[in-house]
């Protein structure tokens, strides 16, 4: 089929669950830390604020491949032999949380302020303000953004090829080295990455109209 | 069998006078079912002030509107400095360069200061150089008291002081025509006066204009011809004096609320 | 730990590191302006282009920016050496990293164009100007001014992503920190080093691209109104 044997083409569906898999790895990741992450740059403490903002510019100004490489000989350094799982998953996590705690710290900002004060007045704690009235709302506006930010993770998961993952990007550069047929083999890649990350842009986009609309 | 003179006959007379600037027969224009213009005949002689009154949704800013081809017409014959607009293919462009308009919400450019504001249109579309330009600019703000504030942004200024710039800026086109929509509707009313007063000095310096305005103390000093809209259609038309003896019911109720 | 850290090999590499740091600020500086036209042309397309040239600019954005860039470098590289066309690397990220940018310009652009009020755009028609004059005049500038931080951001990330380059062999700055490694075996002490290098050039960028706003946008340097 399309030049390609079944096995070839089962070798980039392989290699498409991988990259499923590390997305939701950096997507999990991302959202465990890029929480605390969110809280702290919108948090009260100044210290709070600097370090995680300093941890987000860091990040944000390095490239995803160098990340990848920084976190890969950083655990070799450490004596031990990880797969390369666990060092693109890390690096994706790493990255993924600076931008997602970004995201979301401009959604619970995006809440406006007179619904803490609101809170107040009925003699609420800040966390229960935070965890009823804030939370809620900011999780609205939050999904757009989000889900936006998932094809991103799901497309920047192909920077792992760097450090050897196995993964669409990989499989597709494998096969183009024993086929020579790049247009054919990186069209499908491709055409495999759209059919992932265009549903999560049109859903993205739909829910976005649907929160102006409110 | 009587003779009747082609020549002579009164039937005959031209449908529109050389002197008529805009000429408005039987116009209508609808918003999909809705007619907003139903039948409207009116003419615009060379030098003359017109006022468009009435109330908000009489169709006043809409028959406005269609003089300089922001709304295109349904049906009747709408004539503009000798342009046919009923007749496709008006090439507004050209007639743009003839009618000039002022919006409420001034629609400065706001990147731009306000010679640049003044000066893009003729520097655009006349091509005039950049000295003539400047000279132009000049003689324009001095017309509408605003000299200093040549090289301010419209930002920095006061929303009179605004709309006066754009008013330069349609003077500066040279039309043969100006068309004012409800232009001090959103100034303060401090404001108002500074902006009525210079389009006061624009009527003195005889140029052709239509305006539509809820200030009937102006519209009274200022128009040669007053025209009553209600509900698409002109109820009543006369000089400045209809606005103290209205003939019609609702002339005198709009009246009544108005003044 | 028991590691030793050694940042001797800076000193024998600085010139390539050098090197490596300005092919990765030539290839973005290179690519920022054709993607800035390529991505306000696609806008206005998708604008004001009629059904079939809309229709095809949507196409282009979409399918750019739902795959990732290392598929669309390999795609253009790799097909053009299977077709015997040898354009070199640099020429090659180029290409890849303005089309790639484009798309996300555009989506910029669009929404820029679609910020300004609608008075503008009548009030420029009212004035005789035509619909090129109006687009030049009147539109672009102020799209530009509204969406600059967007467009500053994008072409940051465009910046860092030049470091896949090296997939392609261009000898940018990843490219050397992975041959640098290869010989030294001291691939930590390279990749934070050309971290701290990204850092400092992204900042760098940011800077100059902040810099150019203050020269083409003089009320905002009179007025002193931030963007």
């Amino acid at each position: 089929m399309l030049g390609l044997t079944i096995e070839q083409l089962s070798y980039m569906l392989r290699g498409t669950g991988w990259t499923i898999a590390l997305s939701l790895l950096g997507f999990v990741g991302g959202t465990l830390l890029g929480l605390p992450l969110a809280l702290m740059r919108s948090s009260g403490s100044r210290t709070a604020r600097l370090l995680s903002s300093a941890f987000v510019q860091i990040v944000q100004g390095i490239p995803l491949p160098v990340i990848m490489f920084v976190v890969y000989f950083g655990i070799s350094i450490g004596g031990y032999n990880v797969p390369a799982l666990a060092a693109a998953g890390l690096a994706m996590t790493l990255y993924s949380s600076a931008y997602l705690g970004e995201i979301w710290k401009g959604c619970i900002q995006a809440v406006p302020k007179t619904q803490w004060e609101a809170g107040e007045c009925l003699a609420l704690t800040p966390t229960q303000r935070f965890v009823n009235i804030i939370l809620p709302q900011a999780i609205r506006i939050a999904i757009p953004p989000t889900v936006g930010f998932m094809v991103q993770i799901v497309k920047n998961t192909s920077y792992s090829v760097v450090i050897g993952f196995f993964d669409l990007t990989y499989s597709a550069k494998v096969l183009n080295n024993s086929t020579f047929m790049p247009f054919t083999v990186f069209t499908i890649a491709a055409v495999l990455y759209f059919a992932i990350c265009f549903p999560m842009s049109m859903i993205a986009r739909r829910f976005e109209r649907r929160l102006q609309r409110t | 069998m009587t003779f009747t003179s082609p020549v002579l006959s009164p039937a005959a007379a031209p449908i529109f006078p050389a002197a008529s600037m805009v000429a408005f027969r039987d116009v209508r224009k609808s918003f999909g079912a809705f007619e907003v213009l139903k039948g409207i005949d009116l003419d615009v002689g060379a030098g003359e002030v017109v006022a468009l009154i009435g109330r908000s949704g009489s169709g006043k800013s809409t028959a406005l509107r269609c003089v300089n081809g922001l709304e295109a017409i349904n049906g009747g014959e709408l004539t503009v400095c000798g342009r046919a607009l009923h007749q496709g293919g008006t090439d507004l462009r050209e007639l743009r360069k003839e009618v000039g308009i002022v919006f409420q919400s001034y629609n400065l450019f706001p990147h731009l200061t306000v010679e640049q504001n003044v000066t893009l249109a003729p520097r655009k579309v006349h091509r005039i150089g950049a000295a003539e330009a400047r000279e132009l600019a000049a003689e324009v703000l001095a017309q509408v008291g605003l000299s200093e504030k040549a090289q301010n942004y419209p930002e920095q200024l006061s929303g009179g002081q605004q709309q006066r710039v754009a008013i330069a800026r349609s003077l500066a086109m040279r039309p043969k025509l100006m068309l004012f929509d409800e232009v001090t509707s959103a100034l303060d009313p401090e404001l108002t006066g500074e902006v009525l007063r210079t389009i006061e000095g624009l009527a003195a310096s005889g140029m052709t204009m239509m305006l539509v305005t809820h200030e009937m103390a102006f519209a009274k000093s200022v128009a040669d011809k007053i025209v009553f809209m209600h509900q698409g259609r002109i109820w009543e038309t006369g000089d400045g004096g209809m606005l103290s003896s209205p003939q019609t019911a609702e002339l005198q109720q709009f009246v009544g609320n108005g003044l | 730990m028991g590691y030793d850290f050694d940042f001797s090999f800076l000193a024998s590499y600085a010139p390539d590191l050098w090197h490596g740091v300005w092919l990765t600020l030539g290839m973005t500086f290179v690519s920022i302006v054709p993607g800035f036209i390529l991505g306000t042309s696609v806008a206005l397309a998708r604008l004001y282009g009629g059904r079939w040239l809309a229709g095809a600019a949507t196409c282009y954005v979409e399918a750019i920016r739902n795959t990732p860039l290392i598929i669309q470098v390999f795609w253009l590289f790799f097909g053009l050496s299977v077709l015997q066309i040898y354009i070199g690397s640099f020429l090659a990220a180029v290409i890849a990293l303005t089309i790639n940018v484009g798309a996300y310009t555009a989506e910029i652009m669009r929404a820029g164009f679609q910020s300004i009020p609608k008075g503008q755009i009548e009030a420029a028609d009212c004035l005789a100007l035509g619909p090129v004059q109006t687009v030049v005049s009147i539109q672009l500038p102020q799209a530009v001014e509204r969406v600059y931080p967007a467009l500053v951001s994008q072409f940051v990330l465009m910046m860092l992503a030049t470091s896949i380059m090296s997939q392609v062999s261009a000898e940018e700055l990843t490219g050397v920190a992975y041959m640098i490694q290869s010989f030294t075996f001291r691939g930590f002490e390279v990749y934070l080093v050309i971290a701290v290098i990204y850092l400092a050039m992204a900042t760098l960028l940011r800077l100059v691209l902040m810099g150019v706003a203050q020269v083409s946008f003089p009320r905002r340097r009179r007025l002193g109104t931030p963007l």
